[in-house]
């Protein structure tokens, strides 16, 4: 038995390929000071800025739930004029450079904002250098990644099952918790994890539009571009990368398995 | 007969533009200059009149912050002149071997409240920034204005928590004209590039700090004369003038 040769026309752009991804990874696992490392993980500062990325992270997680999974419902169930431009809107952030989405975001949001304005002279409410404004920028940036792995969920699904429930009785909002809900569950999980792992990594929207502040503004990305050129940066960029490929193999298993 | 015109030429030339260069062959090639945020301005003014002078030279500027630049040049980015905001960057890529030669001041800055035009806050000094309702922003301590502003601070004897501490000087200027912050510390010549759309509260002599600016041909440079050459371009008198044209002191 001939076992059919890859092509190495196809081999050797694909090596290429992955050597462009792995290197850089093996670029900063050699060049780390290790022998610093606990010292650079256990310093207060990182520890702060962790624990402001994991909380403003899972924060824009559970906005971009709240309000991503309704409009993702809108754009797979409701024919309406103009839904294609809608969504293209607001999935606009996956291909705008960050910092211009900070930059939309203090035009609207800022102190002297179109809404920011009038949000801070009624209510004295201010988002820049807050970390309700990391959330913001976060959940900008990265709530487009749940809204189109959602509709592309609710797209693919077998709606006989919504259907048949509606027959039986239920309500639609039922329908949608009980039965919706459930079946899109692998893709809405996807969705979240992307989306969670996306607002982790923010950086250019969160320094332009919330600032850089430690303890309030200052999540782990950006203490690492601010700790360059020191080589405890490289260590903290690593902790970042475990976090990120973690979710990224764990989501692939749960993905495969479930399919 | 031709081929000595040439270089009587180009050697006018060099002298024309105020280059030291002993070299009678044109300078040819790219030079890529890795300069301090601060910098912009006046680099890309002294780079098109240096261009101007040398024909068959192309400069290409990198304008970030200070540690920014030292950690690109560190890992291999293509730098053949690099201008700092200050003297612990330089000593820090100096001790760590990526330099030629001795690094030589070109320029100093003094530091300068920035505020919104007309300084509605009506800030007057420093220890303004800690009234209440004050939104004061600055650099970070890493980045060498964020350092002085530090600097400047305690000789003054005022303790402000700041809003944000932003990678640069550009940034801190930007959310002031954006409305965003009411008051940051930058060098007098941002707020003079910044023109109408910001105001200066001068800072007293006293509680001041001076930023020196050193500059330095890098190590890995392919183009060594071109970039010695616009080096001594800044040095000459020609490329002081144009610095303090942009709100810089002389460099001694």
């Amino acid at each position: 038995m001939r076992r059919e040769g890859v092509p190495i026309i196809v081999v050797l752009p694909a090596a290429l390929g992955a050597a462009f991804f792995i290197v850089p990874l093996v670029g900063l696992i050699v060049r780390s000071p290790w022998g610093d490392a606990l010292t650079a993980l256990s310093a207060p500062e990182t520890l702060e800025a962790l624990k402001l990325s994991l909380i403003a992270s899972l924060s824009a997680t559970a906005v971009a739930l709240v309000l991503g999974v309704p409009l993702a419902w809108v754009y797979a169930r409701v024919a309406f004029p103009g839904r294609d431009l809608l969504r293209a809107l607001t999935t606009l952030p996956m291909v705008l450079p960050p910092v211009v989405g900070g930059i939309a975001l203090l035009l609207a949001f800022g102190r002297s904002g179109l809404l920011g304005a009038w949000l801070d002279s009624t209510f004295g409410i201010t988002f820049p250098f807050t970390t309700v404004g990391v959330v913001m920028a976060e959940t900008f940036v990265a709530m487009p990644f749940l809204i189109l792995t959602v509709e592309a969920g609710l797209r693919s699904m077998d709606r006989r099952y919504e259907e048949a429930a509606r027959a039986l009785g239920a309500g639609r909002w039922r329908v949608f918790v009980r039965v919706t809900l459930p079946l899109i569950g692998p893709s809405l999980f996807a969705g979240a994890v992307l989306c969670w792992a996306r607002a982790l990594g923010e950086f250019g929207a969160t320094i332009t539009f919330a600032g850089n502040f430690p303890g309030v503004t200052q999540t782990m990305p950006l203490a690492v571009y601010l700790l360059l050129p020191h080589e405890a940066s490289f260590i903290l960029s690593l902790v970042l990368l475990l976090v990120s490929l973690v979710v990224l193999v764990g989501l692939k298993d749960r993905w495969l398995g479930s399919a | 007969m031709r081929n000595r015109v040439v270089p009587i030429v180009a050697a006018v030339v060099l002298v024309a533009c105020g280059s030291t260069s002993s070299s009678a062959t044109p300078l040819t090639g790219n030079v890529s200059v890795f300069a301090a945020a601060s910098l912009t301005g006046a680099f890309n003014a002294l780079g098109t009149a240096f261009q101007a002078a040398n024909a068959g030279v192309t400069i290409k500027f990198n304008f970030a912050g200070t540690p920014t630049l030292v950690t690109q040049i560190e890992q291999g980015a293509p730098a053949d002149v690099f201008a700092s905001a200050d003297t612990t960057n330089m000593d820090k890529l100096k001790g760590d071997g990526f330099t030629a030669g001795t690094p030589q001041v070109f320029a100093r800055n003094k530091l300068e409240i920035v505020v919104a035009p007309g300084n509605p806050k009506g800030i007057t000094g420093l220890a303004d920034l800690a009234k209440p309702g004050v939104i004061y922003i600055t650099e970070a301590p890493t980045v060498p204005a964020g350092k002085y502003a530090l600097q400047a601070l305690k000789m003054a004897g005022v303790t402000v928590t700041p809003k944000s501490l932003e990678t640069d000087v550009k940034s801190v200027v930007g959310k002031i004209e954006l409305g965003e912050a009411d008051a940051g510390i930058v060098y007098t010549t941002d707020v003079t590039a910044a023109g109408s759309k910001v105001s200066g509260v001068p800072i007293p002599d006293a509680d001041n700090v001076i930023a020196t600016y050193p500059i330095v041909a890098v190590k890995a440079t392919t183009n060594a004369a071109a970039a010695n050459a616009f080096i001594a371009y800044v040095l000459s008198a020609a490329g002081q003038a144009k610095l303090q044209s942009f709100g810089f002191l002389s460099a001694s």
